[in-house]
């Protein structure tokens, strides 16, 4: 019972992943997969976040269909991202180019590691300097206090 | 005279303030931008694309980017469905009055309607070109009307203003780019 109390939930959600669904027909399943791929991984561009094949935007729509028409032109997937990208900018993609004004989102993470990195290694380093004088200071007392013998 | 400032010992002491300062700086950029939804342009400084389409006044004729040359154009981007288009309507009549040349582009819209707009509000463009599928639009990165682009004498895309066109908009931007553009073919 609860399993299919579940099912239906997930439905529910199921139906709001393929929001609009338009009447197109391809001349293979295969193209077909493809198209609701790049739908899915381009931004609508009037929509601020939803994907092309989550909204009913005229530009959604107009843009499915232009997809479609390059799929059945015969480009390839990458061609087709260019295609819109070089329309739409670094909106319209999901996972932004790498260039000058998206090095930092790329490297950033890395970055901010190596820093890490840096610091725990410089804090090691500095507890091991500490450590290192606690003990001359323990033999600086021996040697004091033999010192001190000598001049009793 | 002057009070001597704290000497800081530990130099590593300094960094989270310059993390601090760094981040601080990122987000003031982030959050004064303009308006998220104003996409920046991809086709500023490149010729207008190629296109052949159906004159809205006459089918028969076909419009193409040669129609564009010759002089500093704005390229206006409108429908009848399109609300805001109306908003600028009068503005673009005062602009095209003072002698700029405005060629429109029917974006997605039924003939007869846009048709029938032109006659009840007035024409003020040099002529229109009918993209009924958006195929113009699309290539040049057009999401929605109105949008404004500024067209040197050599077809060369200057500007791109998306939204109304305003008194204000008119006066600051497109008025000065348009004056710089034609004293430069002048």
């Amino acid at each position: 019972m609860m399993n299919i109390t579940y099912g239906c939930i997930l439905l529910l959600f199921a139906s709001a992943c393929v929001a609009s669904i338009d009447a197109h027909d391809f001349p293979d399943k295969q193209m077909q997969l493809r198209h609701q791929a790049l739908i899915e991984e381009l931004r609508c561009p009037q929509c601020l976040n939803t994907n092309l094949a989550g909204s009913d935007a005229m530009i959604a729509r107009d843009l499915r269909r232009e997809v479609r028409r390059l799929l059945v032109d015969g480009k390839s997937d990458n061609e087709i991202l260019s295609f819109m990208y070089e329309r739409y900018g670094d909106f319209v993609l999901y996972t932004p180019r790498l260039h000058m004004g998206t090095i930092f989102l790329w490297f950033g993470p890395l970055l901010f590691f190596l820093a890490a990195i840096l610091i725990f290694l410089s804090i090691i380093k500095n507890r091991r300097k500490s450590a290192r004088e606690e003990v001359d200071r323990e033999e600086l007392a021996a040697i004091l206090r033999a010192h001190a013998k000598d001049l009793d | 005279m002057w009070a001597r400032l704290p000497v800081i010992k530990n130099k590593s002491l300094i960094i989270p303030l310059l993390l601090f300062f760094s981040l601080a700086a990122l987000l003031w950029r982030s959050f004064s931008l303009e308006d998220p939804s104003l996409l920046p342009s991809q086709l500023l400084d490149k010729p207008f694309p190629e296109f052949n389409l159906e004159d809205l006044h006459s089918s028969s004729r076909i419009r193409n980017a040669h129609d564009l040359l010759g002089d500093v154009s704005l390229v206006n981007v409108w429908a009848t469905w399109c609300v805001n288009c109306l908003i600028e309507h009068p503005v673009l009549t005062r602009i095209a009055q003072g002698g700029v040349t405005i060629v429109g582009l029917n974006y997605n819209d039924d003939l007869q309607k846009a048709l029938a707009w032109l006659d009840r509000h007035g024409d003020p463009y040099s002529f229109h070109v009918r993209d009924n599928n958006g195929t113009l639009a699309i290539d040049l990165g057009v999401y929605g009307a109105p949008e404004t682009f500024i067209i040197d004498e050599s077809g060369i895309i200057r500007y791109r203003h998306i939204g109304v066109v305003t008194e204000e908009v008119w006066a600051e931007k497109l008025y000065p780019i348009i004056n710089l553009l034609r004293g430069k073919s002048a």
